[in-house]
């Protein structure tokens, strides 16, 4: 059986959906840290999500996004910093305290930095 | 017992206060109870039923009654207890209005007050009419009829959690542990009482920690399908059909979620008390980050206080539930003999 009908009976080779937390690129999440330490008291109640100007049209997620810098699922996190205005309404809500904005505004820098080698 | 005979003052005529007088008693100690409300009972005249079983909250209000109707027993009420200091062998109150007492020993058993729901004004209570707090809907349970607040029949009713707890701006980094279970329990009996009515809790973490809470957790599913949301609701607003409109993440399905409510209870968390407070900054006893009466040790001292002669019962010292503030009571009882005995 060649590839092609192979695809057409739905089995073709995957990206593996795990998380591999032993191979995960730690960079971001450290630096995130250490920039703003009171990323690490996010204990994902969503109220930031739910107050979020840009989270109503678009899907960005602060909630989600913090879980995924401590994963260092950093592909995913490239597409969801970009979504973010900066409004700070996030930062009025979160019950523990975080820099919420400022959450944001390091992650993009550990980005830039990742991608220039700088991380 | 070198104990029998002498006497002690408690401070405070709640459930811990109540159960500390009444054992004192039975042992032949001379006590004199102060409440600073008319009546003693605290927090839990107003209750309807009792988690985890549902049980009236009359049948343990009766219990604590005749617990304290004990000839060594004197109650003096609408009175508050306003300075504790040590003097000799004797421990020293300053009352309001002036007066004092003397005692063997003192047990501070001054409870909690309930979170003012005004201070999360997001959330609208006092500006909207129907956003009210758990204690207000256990008096609509006392009164027979859950309704809003022009008197219709409410068809969706919302649970908020953790109001005033685990939340740093109301400075409130502390658990309450009982709300969780208090608003599974409402939420049955919102249930029972009105079938048609659809009823979600919104959670961050569901802390069903005492034996029979998970059961009870389980069963307003299995049940009495009531709906739970993962979520920490970040606002509360009114649209133009006067219904409540909260702004909250789904968390579990990872998107913003907007939902219209007929009634919305604050599950209102629990505090230090104002009047342990004062008294705490009056005695120089020690209190701890949460405000709450900080213990001699938190693992084999927690009834102590570092007062000579001063013990510590109930919420005072942390939020608890009846149960636990019972056992809580029973064990200042034994210490403060204890301290009696090897005076």
């Amino acid at each position: 059986m060649s590839v092609k009908q192979a695809n057409r009976f739905g089995f073709s080779i995957n990206q593996s959906r795990l998380i591999n937390y032993d191979t995960t690129d730690r960079k971001v999440r450290e630096y995130v840290t250490l920039m703003e330490p009171s990323f690490k008291l996010c204990f994902a109640c969503g109220g930031c999500t739910a107050t979020c100007t840009a989270g109503q049209h678009v899907s960005f997620n602060l909630r989600r996004m913090n879980t995924l810098i401590r994963r260092g699922e950093i592909d995913l996190l490239r597409e969801e910093v970009r979504q973010c205005m900066l409004c700070g309404k996030c930062h009025l809500v979160c019950p523990r305290g975080v820099n919420t904005r400022n959450v944001v505004a390091v992650t993009a820098e550990a980005i830039r930095k990742l991608d220039r080698n700088e991380l | 017992m070198k104990g029998k005979g002498k006497h002690v003052i408690v401070a405070g005529g709640g459930v811990a206060g109540m159960e500390a007088a009444g054992s004192l008693a039975e042992m032949g100690l001379r006590v004199t109870l102060i409440e600073k409300s008319q009546d003693p009972g605290g927090h839990l005249l107003k209750w309807h039923a009792l988690f985890p079983d549902r049980r009236p909250a009359d049948e343990v209000r009766g219990y604590l009654r005749k617990r304290i109707q004990h000839e060594n027993i004197n109650v003096i009420t609408s009175t508050v207890v306003e300075k504790i200091r040590h003097h000799g062998h004797d421990v020293v109150v300053n009352l309001s209005g002036g007066t004092e007492e003397r005692a063997d020993a003192v047990i501070v058993a001054t409870g909690f007050d309930l979170f003012d729901a005004h201070r999360k004004e997001e959330y609208g209570y006092g500006i909207y009419d129907n956003v009210i707090t758990a204690a207000d809907l256990e008096e609509m349970f006392n009164r027979g009829k859950v309704s809003r607040a022009d008197g219709s029949v409410p068809s969706r009713i919302g649970f908020i959690h953790c109001v005033g707890s685990r939340d740093e701006k109301v400075n409130n980094n502390h658990c309450s542990k009982v709300c969780c279970v208090s608003a599974v329990k409402q939420a049955i009996e919102v249930r029972k009482m009105l079938p048609a009515c659809e009823v979600f809790c919104f959670y961050m973490d569901m802390r069903m920690y005492g034996p029979y809470y998970e059961e009870l957790y389980r069963e307003s599913q299995e049940v009495h399908n009531v709906n739970f949301i993962r979520g920490k609701v970040s606002e509360a607003s009114v649209n133009i059909n006067n219904r409540l409109v909260i702004k909250v993440e789904d968390t579990l399905a990872g998107r913003p979620l907007k939902m219209e409510l007929d009634l919305m209870v604050l599950m209102v968390g629990m505090e230090m008390s104002k009047t342990g407070t004062r008294l705490a900054e009056a005695s120089g006893l020690g209190t701890g980050i949460n405000r709450f009466l900080e213990t001699g040790d938190h693992h084999y001292g927690n009834n102590l206080s570092h007062v000579k002669g001063v013990f510590y019962a109930g919420t005072c010292t942390a939020p608890m539930n009846i149960t636990d503030t019972i056992s809580h009571a029973r064990a200042a009882v034994a210490e403060t003999v204890r301290y009696l005995n090897g005076r």
